[in-house]
């Protein structure tokens, strides 16, 4: 009963904006006539979207807890303008004006936090003053000029690359270097996930597919790595994002935080009865966005070598778009930081393909929202569809698979123990 | 006898699952107070459901004659047209909105969809003398008290040319004047040829309005009482609504009672928005390590405001009195003090507050206690999955995996994987609210058995139900709670449904 064609309808909505990533990519590719996969426009891609996906991990934890951050544009530039202004008017050295700048935004996002978490006044509300007020004083810390002259190891946080090491060949060696851990770790991590699944009796992949897809994902890895080594190497933005994205996946899949974010987003009233102290995580996610909207606001400074008080405008737009694409709902307890990453690359392949062929801004704003359009409402046909059948694999099997013999010992040891108070420990065994 | 006003034969409503409505008979004659009692999920408010069309014609079996004609009703505007209007229990008035905003709402004086003002205003002001209401019509309608509100729904439903009102549960939450004038004017209205039907749990009420009583039980009809043919009393009205033997059958338990586990004194909780109304009156009451504690109370009773302001006054303000635990004085500001203080609370409203339900069964039977599966920064997912197999085995949960979603469950499998949650809480005294709604008779069956191996295991139990034969069946002591008082204390032996439902009805004011 497992065949190919079972398993992708059951795994559509989280494969399904992977193979929109695809087929975006590949059209481009065509109708780019092979510009888009250009190592250098490869490099690029990664250096123009670093801000927007580091906005996006920080939007998608934000609508997972059912809020919304409509400030995070705003909110970056008025962080990238008071570097710019430490830097220069001030002779701040740079790594303690990014330090500040980084306190600057949590500080921001704490008071969104605030207002949401204490106060209870909706988040929209809250961010939309924000971004007002932040877009208002960012022209006015700024004087309404541009700012630049900075130092030239911040400008590196936007477009400097990593350094070189090893003997001299065509790629950069390191950034070869670092996609191979890269896979490896990656290889290793669904393995164990693997072996726990099969451990649980939950339903797996079967092997040939399973290995299919480790190669797919490897083969895709190693690629990007070539075409950034066959460029400049692995941007140094590019690092920061990456190690954004496995820190946040961590976070949310594996801690007891992340666990509370998706409780009070699926049903706030239950995770309050659950104890969780719903005020405080909505106050963390807040702060936390705030603390991501500095990052990019410093990143964006660093790669336009200067602080703009128009920059970011419309961030949080794309933000919140890259959410939606990658599959977060609107009411909350759904989505993911990878999904919100695709959905962001999807924008920015967009951006970029459109770009090439010469089609106008105007039109690729129009094209954009048509595609969030499409985005979501392909997610709400497959999931009324799903919903009368099966959904995820694990609930399509009809009868209860008696547990693996391992673990019936295991429970059975722990049972042995507590049968001295637990009455309920050996009932139906 | 002249013809009577309104005739529902045979009525049968069947949810998925559940059979409703049974084969039920109504006769209301005209300009008479009919008044329908029967216990909690009897079947009253279905009946009235479907008499008004809220179930239209179609989604239930039997026929509705009203004023002689077959009537087949597509929905509530149609009913209202002919003159049914029913009120119900939670008012369906617009806070925002006057007086008069409110009584025409859905049924403005219009000429090409532009209201005027003037002549509704005029109209409402002429409603309004009718309910005795002396307000500006002006007046939003929050700022009047929860009785002139109940007159305002009258009056909305006068301007309606109403010719059968239906009241479900018109006085539960009115002080005793306005409970008074609310049912004077019931009778003065009857003097003007309207017929109520009125759905009451206060018998006291019904004894001095009502000209006729219809008895309603497990969705049945049991029997309709005149006051012309003689005399009904609060006694036969109660042996009616609960004359029964006990249907359901309870796993064999013996007790073993130990000391005073958990302690509540003198304990008072206010309205959460209204600060001065009191919800919960001066409260005491005991549970043992061991026993399983019931109360008894009637829907508005403040049963569920009691359990939910124990467990970390997760309801209510203006907390008073004393709670101890194992003799030790507690203090529980939050959720989280009273989970790690070990009391567990599970909720009568399962999908609103039990559970997420987007969750699978794993992360849900985690989710309340999650400290315990915390190793550094990381939740110990295998060792989530060995607790909630665990569960799983224990409790009987039926479902392909742990990973299932909870949504898809039944209600009795939703039912034991909110009681794991709340076991793997560790808790010394379970407050169960209802622990066996909407669930079917084998999952009841075993959720009893679940609850009373709690009791063996030493932990006190709290069981909430509107259920007097589960309380009986389960509990070894049995509290009656009546508008936010306990009104008295049974040991098992001296309970019966009889001496539970005097006390259950008693006007504590």
């Amino acid at each position: 009963m497992t065949t190919l064609t079972t398993i992708l309808r059951g795994n559509v909505r989280q494969y399904g904006m992977i193979i929109a990533l695809a087929a975006i990519v590949l059209l481009f590719q065509r109708t780019t006539e092979g510009v888009l996969l250009k190592p250098i426009n490869v490099s690029n891609l990664v250096v123009q979207n670093a801000q927007i996906l580091i906005l996006a991990i920080g939007m998608v934890i934000v609508i997972v807890a059912r809020h919304i951050d409509l400030s995070v544009g705003s909110v970056a530039a008025f962080v990238g303008a008071t570097g710019a202004i430490l830097m220069t008017n001030y002779d701040v050295p740079w790594f303690l004006a990014v330090v500040i700048c980084l306190a600057v935004g949590a500080l921001i996002g704490a008071w969104h936090g605030f207002w949401v978490a204490y106060v209870g006044i909706p988040a929209f509300i809250v961010t939309l003053a924000s971004m007002l007020l932040f877009r208002g004083l960012t022209l006015v810390i700024l004087e309404g000029k541009t700012v630049g002259g900075l130092p030239e190891n911040f400008k590196k946080m936007g477009n400097g690359f990593l350094p070189e090491v090893g003997p001299d060949t065509d790629l950069h060696n390191l950034t070869m270097l670092l996609g191979v851990v890269v896979v490896a770790v990656l290889v290793v991590l669904d393995l164990r996930r693997r072996a726990a699944a099969k451990r649980y009796n939950f339903e797996v992949l079967p092997f040939p597919l399973f290995a299919l897809k480790q190669v797919v994902i490897g083969a895709v890895v190693m690629e990007f790595a070539y075409l950034l080594a066959d460029a400049r190497g692995l941007p140094i933005v590019g690092l920061i994002l990456f190690a954004l994205i496995g820190i946040y996946t961590f976070v949310m899949t594996r801690t007891v935080f992340g666990r509370h974010v998706y409780a009070i987003g699926g049903n706030v009233d239950a995770a309050t009865m659950s104890g969780v102290n719903t005020r405080r995580v909505d106050f963390l996610v807040m702060t936390n966005m705030g603390l991501l909207a500095g990052l990019a606001g410093l990143v964006t400074t660093a790669r336009l070598t200067a602080a703009n008080p128009k920059a970011g405008v419309n961030f949080e737009l794309d933000a919140i778009a890259a959410a939606f694409i990658g599959g977060a709902a609107v009411t909350g307890g759904v989505g993911t930081v990878v999904g919100a990453i695709i959905g962001g690359l999807v924008m920015g392949v967009l951006n970029n393909g459109m770009s090439l062929m010469g089609v106008s801004i105007d039109w690729q704003q129009a094209i954009k929202g048509l595609v969030l359009l499409a985005a979501v409402a392909f997610d709400v046909w497959n999931k009324r569809r799903t919903a009368g059948s099966g959904g995820a694999g694990a609930e399509k099997s009809e009868a209860t698979p008696p547990p693996p013999a391992e673990l019936v010992e295991e429970i059975e040891q722990l049972e042995h123990e507590s049968s001295a108070e637990s009455g309920v420990g050996r009932r139906g065994s | 006898m002249a013809q009577p006003i309104l005739e529902m034969r045979s009525i049968t409503k069947r949810f998925p699952g559940v059979l409703a409505l049974s084969d039920v008979n109504l006769t209301v004659e005209r300009g008479e107070i009919h008044a329908i009692c029967g216990e909690n999920g009897a079947g009253k408010s279905t009946l009235m459901k479907v008499l008004s069309g809220v179930y239209p014609h179609g989604s239930y079996e039997g026929d509705i004659v009203f004023e002689g004609e077959p009537v087949s009703f597509k929905d509530i505007r149609h009913s209202e047209q002919l003159g049914i209007v029913i009120i119900h229990q939670e008012l369906a008035l617009i806070p925002e909105l006057s007086i008069a905003e409110n009584i025409f709402l859905g049924n403005e004086t219009a000429t090409r969809g532009v209201i005027n003002w003037d002549e509704a205003n005029h109209r409402a002001i002429e409603l309004m003398a009718r309910v005795g209401l002396r307000e500006n019509p002006l007046t939003p309608v929050k700022h009047l008290g929860i009785g002139k509100q109940q007159l305002v729904e009258i009056a909305k439903a006068l301007s309606k040319d109403v010719k059968l009102l239906i009241l479900d549960e018109p006085t539960a939450a009115l002080n005793d004047d306005d409970s008074t004038h609310l049912l004077d004017l019931l009778k003065g209205l009857q003097g003007k040829g309207i017929t109520s039907i009125m759905i009451s749990h206060k018998l006291n009420e019904i004894e001095r309005v009502a000209d006729s009583i219809t008895i309603i039980r497990d969705g049945r009809t049991i029997e309709t009482l005149h006051v012309s043919e003689g005399a009904v009393d609060e006694d036969r009205i109660i042996r009616g609504m609960v004359g029964r033997d006990l249907a359901h059958r309870f796993p064999d338990h013996i007790p073993q009672i130990g000391e005073v586990l958990f302690e509540v004194r003198d304990w008072s909780v206010g309205h959460p928005h209204d600060h001065s109304r009191l919800v919960i009156q001066g409260a005491n009451l005991k549970v043992r390590r061991g026993e399983i504690v019931g109360i008894a109370g009637l829907m508005g009773a403040g049963r569920t405001e009691l359990a939910r302001s124990i467990f970390g006054r997760s309801y209510g303000s203006n907390h008073s009195g004393a709670m101890f635990l194992d003799g030790r004085e507690i203090h529980l500001r939050s959720v989280h003090h009273a989970i790690r203080a070990g009391i567990a609370y599970v909720s009568e409203d399962r999908k609103g507050l039990g559970l997420n339900l987007l969750d699978d069964i794993k992360t849900s039977i985690s989710s309340a206690a999650l400290h315990k599966l915390r190793r550094g920064f990381t939740v110990d997912e295998q060792e989530e999955v060995v607790v909630a197999e665990q569960y799983r085995r224990s409790f009987n949960i039926k479902a392909p995996s742990i990973a299932a979603g909870v949504r898809k469950l039944s209600g009795g499998n939703q039912q034991k994987v909110v009681l794991s949650k709340w076991m793997f809480t560790d808790p010394q005294l379970l407050i169960l609210d209802e622990p066996t709604r909407g669930i079917d008779v084998g999952a009841k069956f075993e959720i009893y058995g679940i609850i009373q191996a709690l009791a063996r295991e030493g932990k006190g139990v709290l069981v909430i139900s509107s259920e007097l034969p589960e309380l009986l069946g389960l509990c070894d002591r049995i509290y009656t709670l009546a508008e936010g008082g306990i009104t008295h204390e049974f040991d098992k032996d001296d309970a019966d449904q009889e001496s539970l439902m005097r006390y259950m009805t008693v006007d504590a004011r």
